[in-house]
């Protein structure tokens, strides 16, 4: 218990808001929202680990510190994932997931 | 019942509302809004949690620089509809799978949580201002700081390549 919040609230909401972000990135037709999707899954993980340090590690900076490089990997994911969507505009003229199928066999 | 408490359940309501509304919404500039909304209220419960330096991050890098970045792509390619009439899933039950799927990790999660979890130790805190956390990465945390700084590096160029006309 702190501030009269028990650990298992944040919990729960992260939960959520990760099971959220896995159906957007699971059933979106466009490759934007899936991208979106995964931003929320990586939020959601972000909360939990500063709860985690909060509640059970507040001696120790790592939470903080591993807190922050996830935002760095998110950034460089988002800044990778949008250009792939960019180039396959280009190619393909549509951003749908469904019609990029070229390496079916 | 504090006020810390109250506070944190408008928020974390606003948070899952703003992701729900980020999944029904139509339009892809409407689901970047609400995406916004839930990084600001994301942002709030970091606060809650002794943060404050994770917190002002949260709203520079993600609801400012990264969400600048989606809301630029989907201007630039006309991307608005997020469900156009002439798409139709490959596989007709993808959509309900991936609910129920959604739907059983959510309660899986919440069982765990609610049966399994010990109880909480009180320890002291470290200072969490910026200074202290520069400090953590630059001493304790050095080789994932470069780590990460050559995988920004690979980021960047990756970017560039993929959008480079050949």
């Amino acid at each position: 218990m702190l501030n009269g919040i028990p650990l298992y609230w944040y919990l729960i909401v992260a939960a959520a808001m990760f099971c959220i972000g896995l159906y957007g990135a699971l059933a979106r037709t466009n490759a934007i929202a899936v991208l979106m999707g995964v931003e929320l899954m990586l939020n959601a993980v972000n909360i939990n680990l500063l709860a985690f340090w909060r509640y059970l590690t507040p001696e120790s900076p790592a939470g903080l510190a591993f807190a922050a490089f996830v935002f760095i990997v998110a950034a460089a994911e988002a800044a990778v994932g949008l250009a792939l969507i960019i180039s396959v505009y280009r190619n393909m003229n549509s951003i749908d997931p469904e019609k990029l199928d070229l390496m079916k066999l | 019942m504090s006020v810390e408490f109250f506070l944190f359940l408008l928020v974390a309501a606003v948070a899952v509302v703003a992701a729900l509304g980020l999944l029904l919404s139509r339009n892809a500039i409407y689901a970047a809004m609400f995406l916004i909304l839930n990084m600001a209220s994301v942002a709030v419960i970091y606060l809650l949690l002794n943060a404050p330096f994770i917190a002002a991050v949260q709203v520079a890098v993600y609801a400012g620089a990264i969400m600048v970045l989606f809301v630029f792509v989907i201007m630039l390619l006309g991307a608005e509809k997020l469900n156009p009439a002439d798409t139709k899933l490959a596989l007709k039950w993808q959509r309900p799978l991936s609910i129920v799927l959604g739907m059983a990790l959510f309660l899986l999660l919440g069982a765990v949580i609610l049966t399994r979890l010990g109880g909480a130790v009180a320890a002291k805190m470290i200072d969490t201002s910026p200074l202290a956390i520069g400090k953590a990465l630059f001493t304790t945390y050095l080789l994932p700081f470069e780590v990460v700084s050559v995988l920004l590096l690979a980021a960047v160029v990756g970017a560039v390549v993929l959008t480079k006309k050949s």
